[in-house]
C-alpha cells in the first residue's frame, strides 16, 4: 500500500485516497470534441513519471507526480 | 529415540491418525512423531508416494497433515510448523483408505500415464476425454480438505508503525533489533517460530557463555526492556510499497481452541526494514530422495539439538559443503551410529573435516545414487564413491546441497538479486525501498562475524560457506525429486525442455514446479540448476519465477478479521425503519440500505403482496419511502454553472419553484445517473439522484465543481440523510394531500412548502409510478408523524404503504429506467429513447463523446424496448433475447414485472436495433433459469400512453 503525502494531513495510507485520473485525461467542457475524445481514449501511459489527480477523504484534490515503475512520488500539491 | 536434554520435560498427549502418542512441550508435531518412531506421515500430492519429515521449519514440503477437528480443522499444516498442545489431533490427508495402504499409490505405478503437462495435454483432446480424465485427476491428486462449517475462531486486525521493523529472530535479527531499541528507536521484531534464536536453536555454539537458546531469550528480554516489541509465532507474509508489510500472528496453534483471538493480521508501516530471514537448505537430487528417512541435514540437526530427538539409528550424511558435517557430530552425540559422510567434493579440507575424519568414515568424491526402501521407509543407500559403487545400510540419510538465502521479502520490496557462483545462490542486491538484508539471508553464516561484540565459542569452528550440490543425472533409473510438494522430478523438467517449455515460467506452469502452498522454498534453486544444465546456460540465465506473497499460507479468516457476518459491511437503515416494521415490512438490501420490499398480509406471498400494493396505487393511493435517494443542495452565485455542467438537460430556463427530470452523463457519453432537478431559489438548487449512485454523484459533483470548473462560488451539500422522502401516488393523491396540507397542491413538476401534522415539509410534485404523485420531504428526525398522517390518509382511501417491488412493477409499466438495470453504464441517452431531452448546445459533461460516429449512428446499438409475453408467462430477468434457442443473443431482459391492472407479463430490455424491431416476436431465453418465453417487442410504455394520469 502506497503512502501518499496529503498536503493537508501529511503522509497517509493509500486506502484513504481515490485515484481520479491522469492530468492529461482531464476533459474540459469547452474542449473541442476531437481533443476531448483523444484525451479519453488515446493517452500517453508513459513508462515513468506521470502527473495524476487523486482525491483524499479529507476532501482535498491532489496533483501528484508519480513514477509508475517505482511508485516514487514527488511534487504533491493541492489542486 | 529421545535422550534427556537436561530440562525437565513436560509430557503432552496428542493423536495422529487416531493413535495416541506422548510428546514434550516445545516439540513440533514433526519432532514428536519422529520421537515416537512414526516415519510415514503423508502421501504426496499427485503420485501418492509415502513421505516423511523432511525439514524442520516452514520449508517442509512433504509432511503436510490436517490438524484439528470439526469446524476448527486446518488442512495442509506443515508438521514442522505446528507446536504440540494437549489434545492435538492430527491426521494424514490425501489418502484412502489409509496412510499405510493407500489405493491412490497405484498412481505411482501408473505414473508413466500422468507425466508433466498431463493436464495441458488433455485440453487438446476431445472434450469428452478431458471430462473423463478430470474425474480421475480430481480424485487422485490433492491436498487436505478444508472444513465445511463456518470458522468458529475470531480474528483480529492490527495496524502498527515503527522506526525499525526486524523480520527474523535469529542471531542477526536479535542483534539488529537490540541495537535499534537501545538507540531509542521504536522497534518491532517478528519471528515465525515459537522461540527466538533461529539457527541458534539448532547449533551448539555458545555466546557470552550462554547456550544459543538462552542467549536469544535474554536478547528478547533486553529488546523489550529497551522499549522494543517482540512478536513471536508471527510470519511476515508480504512486503509492499513504502515499507508496508503484512504479518500474521498465530496466538493459538492450528486446530487449537483459545480464549481470545486465534490470529492477528498485522499491517505494519516501517521507517526502515531489516530482513534477517535466514536461509533454507537445499536437498540433493538422487533417485528416491523423497523416501521417509531422507531429510535435510539441518532438519536432523534441529531434531537432535533442539528437541533431543534422534531421527534414526544408522545415519549417512551426504553433502557438498562443510556445514552439514555438524549434523554428524550432533547425531553422534545422541548415540546415533554415523555410517559414513559422503562429500561430493574431491579434496575437502579444514578443521571440521579433520575433526570428522578423526571420528567418522568420510568418503570424498562420493554421492548417493539411489535410496532403497524397506516397507515404506529408507533401509539402504546405493552410493557412488569415486568410480566404485557401494551399498550402505542406513535408516536415516541427511542431505545438504547448500543453502538458499530467503529473499522473498527482499524481492517483493523490489530489491535486486546478485548471483554468487561460489555458493550457487542468489544474494540480495541493492534494495529499492528503505530495507537492508543481513545474516544468513545475505549469505553470512559465520556467527562471530554476525555478532562482532559477543564472545562466540563454537566447538566445531566456522566452516567454508555452503556450496551447491553438483548436478547428477540419469545414472540410475527412478524418480529423483526437485519439487517434493508437487511431485516434480528431474525427468519432468527434462520433458518440459524437450517439448519446448524452455522458459522457467513455462516450465513452472507445465510441470507445476514451485506451485502449491510451498512455492518452491526448497526446490526452486535445485530445479533452476537442473534447467540451466539442460539448457547449457549459466544458472542466472535460466531465469527466476516471481516470489509472490504470502510467504506461507494465510487462512481466509485472518484476511476477513472481524469483518464477517453483519460486520462485513455497514448497514444503512431508514429514519422510519421502526415505523415500517410496525406495518409489517419485509426488508430487502438495496445497496448499503435496507428498504421495505413489501408489506405482506397474513398468508400472502411477496409476489401477491407487491401486486396488491401496485393495484392499490393504480386504484386509489399509496405511500412509499424514497428517503434513500441521493439529494444534493447546490447554493451560490455559480450554482447554476455547476448544475448546467452536471445535468445534460436544459437548466437555465427552469423557473424558481419548478423542477424537471434530468440525466447525468459520464465523459464517455454514457448515462451515469438520473433524477430530478429543482430550483428552490434563484441561486439554490436541489438535485435528487439514484440511491446506489449517491457516493459516485457526491464525488462527481466535487470533481466537476473543484477540479474541472473550480474555483466556483458554489457550495454542494449532501442533504441525502437530512431529508426523509415519502412519495404519495395514485388517483386520490391530489385530494388526500390537499386535505393534509390545507392548501392547493403544487402543479406537476412544481413545489411548495407546507405543514403536515404540525411539521414543516417540502412537497415536490413528480411522478415515478404513472399516477399523479408527490414527494414529501421532511427532516428525518421529524418524519414519523408525517408518515403516520400519510399512511392514515391513504388507508382511509382504501390504499396503504407500498414497497420496492410494487414501485418496480409500476415503473416498468411506464418504461421508467433504473440506474444499474437499464442504464447499465453502456447506454447513451439516445439508446434509452431520451436523446431528445439533451441540451443541443452541449456544454455538459459527456457532450463531446456523444459526437463520436459510433454513438451518432444508432445502427447496431442496444436500445430500450418493451417486451410483452406472448402467452402471459413470466419473463426471466437477465434472459437473452434471441431469434431461436441457441442463436446469437440480440439483447437481454433488464427488468421484468407482471402487468398491474390486467393479466400478463411484461419486461424492459435492451435490444440491438430495438427501436426498429417493434412488432417482432423473439425468445427470452435463460438456460440457467430453464426459462423460454416468446415475447413481442414494442415501445417501452405499457400504461396510459397519452400520459393523462400523472399530469394536472
Amino acid at each position: 500500500m502506497l503512502q501518499i503525502p496529503c498536503p493537508h494531513c501529511g503522509p497517509r495510507n493509500q486506502e484513504e485516497f481515490t485515484y481520479e485520473r491522469t492530468l492529461d485525461s482531464v476533459v474540459r467542457l469547452d474542449d473541442a470534441p476531437e481533443i476531448a475524445i483523444a484525451a479519453l481514449y488515446t493517452r500517453a501511459n508513459p513508462r515513468g513519471e506521470e502527473i495524476e489527480i487523486w482525491h483524499h477523504t479529507c476532501g482535498q484534490w491532489l496533483r501528484l507526480v508519480r513514477d509508475r515503475m517505482t511508485h516514487a512520488m514527488r511534487a504533491v500539491e493541492s489542486l | 529415540m529421545r535422550t534427556g536434554s537436561g530440562i525437565a520435560a513436560v509430557p503432552v498427549a496428542f493423536t495422529f491418525d487416531g493413535r495416541a502418542y506422548v510428546g514434550q512441550a516445545g516439540d513440533t508435531l514433526a519432532a514428536a512423531l519422529i520421537a515416537n518412531g512414526v516415519k510415514l506421515v503423508a502421501r504426496s500430492f499427485k503420485l501418492h508416494r509415502p513421505r516423511g519429515i523432511m525439514a524442520a521449519g516452514v520449508e517442509e514440503a512433504s509432511a503436510l497433515v490436517t490438524v484439528g477437528e470439526g469446524a476448527r480443522t486446518e488442512p495442509n499444516v506443515r508438521a514442522s510448523d505446528v507446536f504440540l498442545y494437549p489434545g492435538l489431533v492430527a491426521r494424514s490427508q490425501n489418502v484412502w483408505p489409509s496412510l499405510r495402504f493407500d489405493v491412490g499409490a497405484v498412481n505411482s505405478l501408473a505414473a508413466a500415464l500422468i507425466p508433466a503437462g498431463f493436464y495441458y495435454k488433455t485440453f487438446f483432446g476431445p472434450p469428452s476425454r478431458w471430462m473423463l480424465y478430470e474425474r480421475f485427476i480430481r480424485r487422485a491428486a490433492g491436498l487436505g480438505q478444508p472444513p465445511r462449517q463456518p470458522d468458529p475462531d475470531s480474528y483480529g486486525h492490527r495496524s502498527a508503525f515503527c522506526d525499525v521493523l526486524v523480520v527474523g529472530g535469529g542471531p542477526a535479527g536479535l542483534a539488529a533489533a537490540l541495537a535499534g531499541a537501545e538507540a531509542g528507536k521504536r522497534v518491532i521484531l517478528i519471528e515465525q517460530d515459537q522461540a527466538p534464536g533461529g539457527s541458534l536453536l539448532c547449533e551448539n555454539a555458545t555466546i557470552d557463555g550462554l547456550t544459543g537458546a538462552e542467549w536469544a531469550r535474554q536478547m528478547v528480554a533486553r529488546i523489550v526492556a529497551a522499549g522494543g516489541q517482540v512478536l513471536l509465532r508471527t510470519t511476515a507474509a508480504g512486503y509492499w510499497d513504502d515499507n508496508f508489510l503484512i504479518a500474521v500472528e498465530r496466538r493459538v496453534e492450528p486446530g487449537q481452541r483459545g480464549d481470545g483471538l486465534a490470529q492477528v493480521l498485522w499491517k505494519l508501516r516501517a521507517g526502515e526494514v531489516v530482513l534477517a530471514t535466514g536461509a533454507i537448505e537445499r536437498p540433493l537430487v538422487f533417485v528416491n530422495n523423497d523416501l521417509p528417512g531422507v531429510m535435510l541435514a539441518g532438519a536432523a540437526r534441529a531434531l537432535a539439538l533442539r528437541h533431543g530427538v534422534a531421527p534414526g539409528q544408522r545415519a549417512v550424511i551426504a553433502t557438498s559443503h562443510d556445514e552439514a558435517y555438524r549434523t554428524a557430530f550432533a547425531l553422534a552425540d545422541l548415540g546415533v551410529t554415523i555410517v559414513a559422510i559422503l562429500d561430493s567434493r574431491a579434496a575437502p579440507s579444514g578443521p571440521i573435516i579433520d575433526a570428522a575424519r578423526a571420528r567418522f568414515v568420510v568418503h570424498v568424491d562420493a554421492r548417493p545414487l539411489r535410496a532403497i526402501a524397506r516397507g515404506m521407509a529408507l533401509a539402504g543407500l546405493e552410493v557412488q564413491i569415486s568410480s566404485a559403487r557401494q551399498r550402505l545400510d542406513t535408516d536415516c540419510l541427511t542431505m545438504s546441497g547448500g543453502t538458499s538465502p530467503v529473499l522473498h521479502l527482499h524481492r517483493q520490496a523490489g530489491g535486486a538479486l546478485d548471483y554468487d557462483a561460489g555458493r550457487g545462490a542468489f544474494l540480495p542486491g541493492p534494495g529499492r525501498q528503505r530495507h537492508v538484508t543481513i545474516g544468513a539471508a545475505a549469505g553470512a553464516h559465520d556467527l562471530a562475524a554476525i555478532l562482532p561484540g559477543a564472545s562466540v565459542v563454537d566447538p566445531l569452528g566456522a566452516g567454508t560457506p555452503a556450496a551447491p550440490g553438483p548436478i547428477w543425472r540419469d545414472e540410475v533409473p527412478g524418480k529423483a525429486f526437485v519439487d517434493f510438494q508437487n511431485d516434480v522430478t528431474t525427468a519432468d523438467l527434462a520433458l518440459a525442455q524437450r517439448e519446448g517449455y524452455v522458459s522457467v515460467e513455462h516450465t513452472k506452469r507445465y510441470t507445476t514446479l514451485g506451485m502449491g502452498t510451498d512455492q518452491g522454498k526448497t526446490g526452486a534453486m535445485v530445479a533452476l540448476a537442473q534447467i540451466a544444465d539442460l539448457r547449457g546456460v549459466p544458472l542466472p540465465d535460466a531465469g527466476l519465477t516471481t516470489f509472490r506473497p504470502p510467504y506461507t499460507p494465510i487462512t481466509m479468516g485472518a484476511f476477513a478479521g472481524p469483518m464477517t457476518g453483519d460486520h462485513a459491511a455497514p448497514i444503512r437503515r431508514l429514519a422510519l425503519a421502526a415505523a415500517h416494521d410496525a406495518l409489517g415490512a419485509l426488508w430487502v438490501p438495496a445497496g448499503a440500505w435496507m428498504r421495505p420490499r413489501a408489506y405482506p398480509l397474513a398468508g400472502e406471498s411477496v409476489g401477491q403482496a407487491s401486486l396488491r400494493e401496485a393495484k392499490m396505487v393504480r386504484a386509489s393511493a399509496g405511500v412509499v419511502d424514497v428517503s434513500s435517494l441521493a439529494k444534493f443542495e447546490i447554493t451560490g452565485p455559480d450554482a447554476g454553472v455547476l448544475v448546467a455542467a452536471i445535468c445534460a438537460t436544459p437548466v437555465a430556463k427552469l423557473a424558481t419553484g419548478r423542477g424537471r427530470y434530468t440525466i447525468m452523463l459520464r465523459e464517455d457519453g454514457m448515462v451515469m445517473d438520473d433524477g430530478t432537478l429543482w430550483r428552490l431559489a434563484d441561486d439554490r438548487w436541489l438535485i435528487t439522484s439514484s440511491t446506489g449512485g449517491a457516493a459516485r454523484m457526491a464525488r462527481h459533483l466535487t470533481y466537476v465543481g473543484e477540479v474541472l470548473l473550480g474555483p466556483l462560488r458554489a457550495a454542494v451539500v449532501d442533504v441525502g440523510e437530512h431529508w426523509a422522502g415519502l412519495a404519495l401516488a395514485g388517483p386520490r393523491a391530489v385530494d388526500l394531500l390537499a386535505r393534509l396540507i390545507g392548501a392547493p397542491v403544487p402543479v406537476h413538476m412544481g413545489l411548495v412548502d407546507a405543514m403536515i401534522a404540525g411539521v414543516p415539509v417540502r412537497v415536490l410534485a413528480a411522478s415515478y409510478s404513472g399516477e399523479r404523485a408527490f414527494e414529501v420531504h421532511v427532516p428525518g428526525h421529524r418524519a414519523w408523524p408525517v408518515f403516520d398522517a400519510l399512511v392514515d390518509a391513504v388507508h382511509a382511501a382504501g390504499g396503504g404503504a407500498y414497497g420496492l417491488d410494487a414501485m418496480d412493477h409500476l415503473r416498468v409499466e411506464k418504461g421508467h429506467v433504473v440506474i444499474g438495470a437499464e442504464a447499465d453504464g453502456r447506454v447513451t441517452p439516445a439508446d434509452l429513447g431520451l436523446g431528445g431531452m439533451l441540451r443541443k448546445a452541449g456544454g455538459f459533461v459527456g457532450w463531446q463523446a456523444l459526437t463520436r460516429p459510433a454513438l451518432v449512428d444508432p445502427a447496431g446499438r442496444r436500445q430500450l424496448v418493451g417486451l410483452t409475453a406472448v402467452d402471459d408467462a413470466a419473463i426471466a430477468e437477465g434472459a437473452m433475447l434471441v431469434e431461436r434457442e441457441g442463436s446469437e443473443p440480440l439483447g437481454h431482459v433488464t427488468t421484468s414485472a407482471p402487468r398491474v391492472s390486467e393479466k400478463g407479463a411484461i419486461a424492459l430490455g435492451l435490444l440491438s436495433d430495438g427501436a426498429a424491431r417493434h412488432g417482432e416476436v423473439l425468445l427470452a431465453w435463460s438456460p440457467t433459469r430453464r426459462s423460454k418465453v416468446p415475447v413481442r417487442v414494442g415501445a417501452p410504455l405499457f400504461y396510459d400512453t397519452a400520459g393523462a394520469r400523472y399530469r394536472d
